[in-house]
């Protein structure tokens, strides 16, 4: 049974989606996504211990061995990111039966389930397996049912968001597509490990190179990194607030997880360096990234919508940190994608319990909601306090290391300007506590979301405090897989 | 009980006091016999720290505790040397004195929400003791934010539009400069240094040279802006929308206090003072703390609030503290650990008397306060003590401090610090004496409507209290100063 | 060149086509249609990529040595499935917003969304 954890990571949740949709009513369909979700998060939490103990854990779909059948490869890294998708979709998934009772017709709630369900099994099935073009087949069940679950918006220009970001990410899935077909006729195979044992030697083909471009561009699509981030504001702020909670926690981590993938582990570190100056190209556009969507987010009349800008300027501080080519880089990059999960999840779940009061998460609907939901607001203040990098919480901790790599390399014009990112999402965050805690409301009266939403969002906003201070978990997850990427330690 | 484990309860005692006092809410003597038990405990606690540190030796070398590792390199830890024992002193001993002041006022007042109130006095002090007992400057910050956020619901207590306008001013400027300037200057710190602890002598010196050096400085002192400086002093006077015992203890000592002993933590023990001398243009934060000094003392006396007034006389005062830590000799050092301790006591003095006066007559205003003296003379009496040393006149607790700020200008010879000093002395003494004469020799011009005599017992016990504490600074000034000296190493 | 490579040609081509009626189109199911060539082009890469000069089906054969590689055929089916879903999708989303708009045009769209 525990041999077999690597593939029931996945199967596990892409076999309940199907289960789900034989339950016809909303409350059973919850109740068990609920627990597919569970079993995910125990078989994470089991995976990690493994491949802690006994290193990588490699496990060959149907007993066909690699290079011929399909491998699932579960290092540090992915064990990681394993944890944090299917940690933060089992929390969201707590919270999920209050959030869409207002945001969905309740004849399609069940149906909602399964969409959330397949799509958590294709962001894990990213990350599982060892095979690339499995990667694509994920990506594709992941994206489609997303496109889906974000037409679930209330809004009809969720349908709109929908079909664009459909556009854009068949276009993204397709490139990845083209640069599978030339690395596999370049090298006949599609397995990541023989790739990135055949690859090194064709380090000067045109066709790798092309390969390359093609796959960065479009998982860069994906990721919603600057000036491919079109499609993210209208997605996230137009879907239902528990879908935009639970993609902007994870789908955007997969995507740095698999640019990671491909640039580290299959064509290598020294590959990109040799071509093209890479990394020189991720950090001007993570910092525009940075300073183009904070200042953006700055403007936002909906606070969704300034979340969502505010995400895009976060994946450029990891796009960053892989910009700055160093170890410590990376483990910026890693942590924050621990830590942003954290942040953003925390936030988008307290949006949905105001989209749950108000109908909408307009930015008047806070005026005087500091004293009419207390508690949300609290959160929003801690994952505010989070995402401007304020000691004491996990965003410190990723900013920290950020600084630490520029500090190593002695870029001190970075550290400024990543500085003064942060300065911006002072700004944006102060913005909303200052409607909240310093305008008088109108009329309405207070009146907190219910507890069942309150607690999964309390929960990660303590995860936020907590992880800002015992800080092992993670630091030392991330220490060792930038370590591994790099090709030195475990 | 040793003096470590007493380090570490003078955490949690006003923590679990936060905590039993939102218990007890619905019965009010109960709650309010918890804050004075939790802050008569609390000032025994760090008494058992004082007599540690007083001892010396290795007992007093043993008082760190290390709580957390945050990353390495980066710990909570909490240690007590003689400055921190002294703030925490202060800052708990005149706690008991404001509980006592707070009972009288809240009640007299029939304030709202005072469980929040108590509750939130409680996590105030908690992290005074923090600042005070941080062992590295990240453990501060974080204490530091604390305050910050800990205090902001007693600014806006009141709740109507003034107080959620000054509370708006209060947190933004506290929580920008901090976040803006402390932060990445503490980054900046570690960076070079490689460690954020307090070390006598300082940890920057071979680290960072020349006008970076400078910069950082500047960063600290904009940065820390509980220090009020200009121009980030306006949350102070915003902050006076506060009931008076928030505006006494925290506005006159806790919070600000936490500025200037931050100030001269970072000076003395993350600078070094020998190394700051050797900084250029070091010249430059003397220059802007003269500055504040002046002007506040000028904006002080064009102020026809009284609560006000003493606000941007806080302000005044508070950079006399910051010009003596930066004049960089040892006498100046010791004047500015002294006037923590004299401002402390004569402001809060003056703030509870000003308490009184509007509890007692509903004025708030300078001059309301014809013939005042005759009908409220007692907390008059205390007020005239207090203003007397923030002017600096013998025998109160301001002529000591202002003695050694004096004393050290003279060896380094600065011509500036002197010349500010008298100058802000004659300014203190415009704006505080029309205030007694008035109070004393003026006829009241319109009767009240209804006659008043004393605020209530409470009220009156702790201002004679505090006023006495001044008297007390002048005349035992001998072994205050003899500790901090023994402590910084100086000759006498 | 062109000759020996021709099927390259081809692609580019098509996927150009595809590219150039995506961006350009301002019709929700043209756009989609461009999408659809777009896919398909890499859809023939797959294929003839498989081809080997000379080979036949990979079917075991007497008399046959040269077979052509199934494996890109195998993946590309797979890919076409997933085309189809997401051309399904896009259709039922586009229907859903011709319900919602009452229009299939792009710029008319943002008008209306403009307008409320």
């Amino acid at each position: 049974m525990l041999s077999h954890l690597p593939i029931l990571q996945v199967i596990v949740p892409l076999l309940a989606a199907p289960a789900c949709l034989l339950l016809d009513r909303a409350r059973a369909a919850w109740l068990f996504a609920c627990m597919a979700s569970f079993i995910s998060v125990v078989i994470s939490g089991l995976l990690v211990f493994q491949v802690h103990q006994f290193g990588v854990l490699s496990y060959s779909l149907g007993g066909w061995d690699a290079p011929w059948g399909i491998e699932y490869r579960i290092d540090l890294l992915s064990a990681y990111v394993l944890l944090i998708v299917s940690g933060i979709g089992a929390l969201m998934i707590l919270a999920a039966d209050t959030a869409i009772r207002i945001e969905i017709p309740s004849e399609r709630q069940p149906l909602f389930y399964v969409l959330y369900l397949l799509c958590l099994a294709g962001l894990l099935g990213i990350v599982a397996t060892g095979d690339i073009f499995n990667v694509f087949v994920f990506l594709e069940i992941s994206s489609l049912a997303t496109y889906a679950l974000i037409a679930q918006g209330r809004d009809r220009r969720a349908l709109w968001a929908a079909y664009q970001y459909l556009i854009v990410g068949t276009i993204g899935a397709t490139f990845i597509l083209i640069g599978i077909g030339f690395l596999y006729s370049l090298t006949g195979t599609l397995n990541m490990q023989d790739l990135a044992n055949r690859l090194p030697a064709l380090e000067s083909s045109a066709t790798a190179f092309t390969a390359f471009a093609f796959l960065m561009v479009g998982v860069c699509l994906k990721l919603a990194l600057f000036p491919l981030h079109l499609w993210l504001p209208n997605a996230y702020a137009y879907a239902p607030s528990i879908v935009t909670a639970f993609l902007a926690a994870t789908a955007t981590k997969v995507a740095v997880y698999l640019l990671i993938r491909f640039h580290f582990s299959v064509f290598g570190v020294g590959f990109a360096a040799s071509v093209l100056p890479l990394h020189s190209i991720f950090l001007v556009l993570g910092l525009v990234g940075v300073f183009v969507a904070s200042l953006v987010a700055i403007q936002q009349p909906n606070v969704k919508r300034l979340f969502a800008y505010s995400s895009v300027a976060q994946i450029g501080y990891m796009i960053i940190g892989i910009g700055i080519g160093t170890v410590t880089g990376l483990q910026a990059t890693l942590l924050h994608l621990f830590n942003h999960a954290l942040m953003k999840g925390a936030l988008f779940l307290a949006l949905a319990a105001i989209v749950f009061r108000f109908g909408s998460a307009d930015i008047r609907h806070f005026a005087g909601l500091g004293q009419r939901m207390p508690w949300t607001m609290a959160i929003i203040v801690i994952g505010g306090l989070s995402l401007i990098g304020v000691p004491g919480t996990v965003g410190f901790i990723s900013k920290w290391y950020l600084i630490l790599a520029a500090f190593e390399r002695d870029w001190w014009p970075l550290i400024i300007a990543v500085l003064l990112g942060s300065l911006l999402a002072v700004i944006y965050i102060w913005r909303l506590i200052e409607v909240a805690y310093f305008r008088e409301g109108e009329g309405e009266s207070r009146g907190e979301a219910p507890l069942s939403l309150l607690i999964p969002t309390a929960i990660l906003a303590l995860a936020n405090i907590y992880f800002g201070i015992d800080t092992r978990l993670p630091v030392y997850l991330s220490d060792s897989a930038a370590q591994m990427l790099f090709g030195g330690g475990p | 009980m040793t003096a470590l484990l007493a380090l570490q309860l003078t955490l949690v005692v006003p923590l679990c006091g936060a905590l039993l006092i939102a218990l007890c809410g619905r019965w009010p003597n109960l709650r309010e016999a918890m804050t004075l038990s939790t802050a008569g405990l609390l000032f025994y606690l760090v008494i058992q720290v004082f007599g540690a540190v007083e001892r010396g030796g290795d007992e007093a070398a043993a008082l760190y505790v290390e709580l957390w590792q945050i990353l390495p390199g980066l710990h909570i830890a909490l240690h007590s040397e003689p400055l921190s024992i002294l703030f925490a002193l202060v800052a708990s001993g005149l706690w008991i004195v404001t509980s006592v002041y707070s009972i009288g006022y809240m009640r007299a007042n029939q304030e709202k929400r005072q469980t929040q109130f108590y509750v939130c006095f409680a996590v105030a002090i908690f992290a005074a003791m923090g600042v005070a007992f941080s062992a590295n400057l990240l453990t501060l910050f974080l204490f530091y934010e604390v305050l910050t956020l800990s205090t902001y619901p007693l600014v806006a207590h009141k709740g109507d539009d003034k107080a959620r306008a000054g509370a708006r001013t209060y947190l933004g400027i506290l929580l920008a400069t901090s976040i803006g300037l402390f932060l990445p200057a503490m980054m900046w710190t570690y960076f070079v240094a490689g460690t954020l602890d307090f070390r006598s002598g300082g940890i920057l010196e071979g680290n960072i040279g020349g006008i970076g050096a400078t910069i950082l400085l500047l960063m600290f002192m904009f940065g820390i802006g509980k220090a009020a400086l200009i121009p980030v002093h306006r949350w102070l006077p915003a902050a006076m929308v506060a009931p008076t015992p928030v505006s006494a203890l925290l506005h006159a000592v806790a919070v600000v206090k936490a500025g200037v002993f931050t100030i001269a933590k970072v000076v003395i023990y993350i600078f070094g003072l020998d190394f700051l001398v050797d900084v250029p243009h070091e010249v430059i934060a003397v220059y802007i703390a003269g500055f504040t000094i002046v002007v506040a003392s000028i904006l002080a006396l064009r102020q026809t609030n009284i609560k006000r007034m003493l606000a941007y006389s806080t302000v005044s005062q508070l950079s006399y503290i910051v010009l003596a830590v930066l004049v960089l000799t040892p006498l100046s050092e010791i004047g500015a650990i002294v006037h923590i301790v004299a401002h402390a006591v004569a402001k809060i003095t003056l703030f509870f008397a000003a308490g009184a006066i509007y509890i007692a007559s509903k004025k708030t205003e300078i001059n309301q306060l014809d013939g005042i003296g005759f009908r409220m003379p007692i907390t008059m009496a205390a007020f005239a003590i207090a203003a007397l040393s923030m002017i600096g006149v013998p025998p109160t607790g301001g002529f000591v401090s202002k003695w050694y700020m004096i004393a050290g200008a003279f060896q380094v010879d600065s011509y500036f610090v002197l010349v500010v000093l008298t100058l802000s002395t004659g300014l203190n003494a415009a704006y505080f004496l029309p205030i007694i004469f008035r109070a004393y020799f003026r006829k009241e011009s319109v009767a009240p409507p209804k006659p008043h005599g004393e605020a209530p017992l409470p009220m009156v016990g702790a201002i004679c209290v505090t006023a006495l504490l001044t008297l007390l600074v002048f005349f035992l000034n001998g072994p205050l100063v003899a500790f901090e000296m023994a402590v910084l190493g100086v000759p006498r | 060149m062109l000759p020996e490579l021709y099927n390259y040609w081809v692609v580019i081509v098509l996927m150009m086509i595809g590219f150039y009626i995506v961006i350009v189109q301002g019709n929700l199911i043209k756009k989609l249609i461009g999408l659809n060539i777009f896919q398909t082009s890499v859809f023939i890469f797959y294929i003839s990529v498989g081809k080997v000069e000379g080979g036949s089906a990979p079917i075991l054969a007497e008399g046959v040595s040269v077979y052509s590689n199934p494996l890109p055929h195998v993946l590309i089916l797979t890919a076409i499935v997933v085309g189809i879903a997401t051309m399904a999708l896009a259709l039922a989303l586009v229907v859903r917003i011709k319900n919602a708009y009452g229009t299939v045009e792009e710029e008319e769209l943002q008008e209306r969304d403009l307008r409320c």
